[in-house]
């Protein structure tokens, strides 16, 4: 009995060669405990030292192997070979550059999360010595599903918004700018207020909804941006009533 | 080495044709060509009422026949699916309530707007005589 395998279809681009990205075909075996990474690990080790693509932990955590898989966003090493046909095509993130095979330029998605300033922006500095910012765990289960995020730019892939508005602050940069408005340590609001609430913040977001339903860890960045629209509505009225705050 | 990133074109006419969430999220905005229609109609049935009761008639009148019915029947079946379910659905997202360390659960919320939706509808056939 011959060994089950599964065939890859995997976009190469080799930027000194290539006009254009092509795919290229890679027999795999199949196990049933495999993640793709497994199998990508596999050409890279055994068929092809050629092939480029991020990946680190393997455990969901860093974030770093994020690719279109039977077109769809998701974590190489958070999907299984056993849920896949016995064919499989391999494309890096949708919406981002291509630097070389599997691995996308982030640079964009990096200078709009360092924009939204994505720290604490505490009331008063504070030494060490002074002693923790208290919190309790209910100021912290406002804003606890938002710190989950692991900057793996599925949402962005996913984003129909992003793919055709390159200018858009994009979901995860803007929900993790909602976890530290929501942060009651953190007086920051206003301060990215000129990147949150501009258009090509919060308000170029149309609701598809694909964020949340790609998010590998349930962030959900579509609330995050419809609760600041209901947020920067209410501010805006407030500004504007008799007897607002200016 | 030379970098030369490579940026994929996308179609703007047919993007949403790659999968089923686009697609349905298209079926939605579109929605909006009916909000459109009805709002053309709402002004239209304000300018019959305000001119009297022979231009009220003549408005209902127009609205009785068998293309309106369609257009007045398939309306109702899009603001359904795609405003009424689907809002109501995502309302929890853009509203959540937590009290306490604890956030209420989603259902409470989606609940909630069928019970309001409800009680408008019944205060809105009451003041139409309907009940």
């Amino acid at each position: 009995m011959s060994e089950r395998t599964v065939e890859l279809e995997i976009m190469r681009y080799d930027p000194e060669q290539d006009e254009t990205p092509h795919f290229q075909t890679y027999t795999v075996p199949y196990h049933e405990d495999w993640v793709i990474l497994d199998a990508i690990n596999y050409v890279k080790d055994e068929l092809d030292r050629t092939l480029s693509y991020r990946w680190s932990c393997h455990m969901a955590v860093c974030g770093s192997c994020g690719m279109v898989i039977n077109g769809e966003p998701v974590l190489a090493c958070h999907t299984f070979l056993r849920d896949y046909p016995d064919s499989i095509r391999i494309e890096p993130l949708q919406n981002f550059p291509i630097e070389r095979d599997l691995v996308v330029v982030m640079d964009d998605f990096m200078d709009k999360l360092d924009s939204v300033k994505p720290y604490l922006v505490p009331r008063e500095e504070k030494s060490v010595d002074d002693g923790e910012h208290i919190q309790t765990p209910a100021q912290l289960n406002k804003f606890k599903q938002y710190t989950l995020c692991i900057n793996c730019t599925l949402c962005y892939a996913a984003c129909p918004q992003y793919a055709h508005n390159a200018g858009f602050v994009g979901p995860a940069a803007l929900a993790l700018a909602h976890r530290y408005n929501l942060d009651s340590r953190d007086v920051g609001r206003s301060a990215r207020e000129d990147v949150v609430a501009s258009n090509p913040g919060i308000w170029e977001c149309s609701f598809v909804g694909a964020c949340s339903e790609v998010c590998p860890k349930s962030v959900d960045p579509a609330a995050a941006i419809q609760q600041m629209k209901v947020d920067g509505t209410i501010e805006w009225w407030k500004q504007r009533l008799p007897g607002g705050k200016s | 080495m030379s970098r030369q990133p490579y940026i994929r074109p996308i179609s703007r006419t047919t993007w949403y044709m790659r999968n089923g969430r686009y697609r349905r999220y298209m079926l939605r905005e579109v929605t909006c060509l009916l909000v459109g229609l009805y709002s053309f109609l709402t002004i239209w049935a304000l300018a019959a009422l305000a001119a009297g009761p022979d231009h009220w008639n003549g408005f209902l009148e127009s609205q009785q026949n068998r293309p309106m019915i369609i257009v007045h029947t398939v309306s109702l079946v899009f603001f359904l699916i795609y405003m009424t379910f689907d809002w109501f659905k995502l309302a929890p997202k853009a509203m959540p309530v937590q009290l306490g360390e604890k956030k209420l659960p989603d259902s409470v919320i989606v609940i909630g707007h069928y019970a309001a939706w409800v009680v408008v509808s019944l205060f809105v056939f009451w003041l139409a005589g309907v009940i």
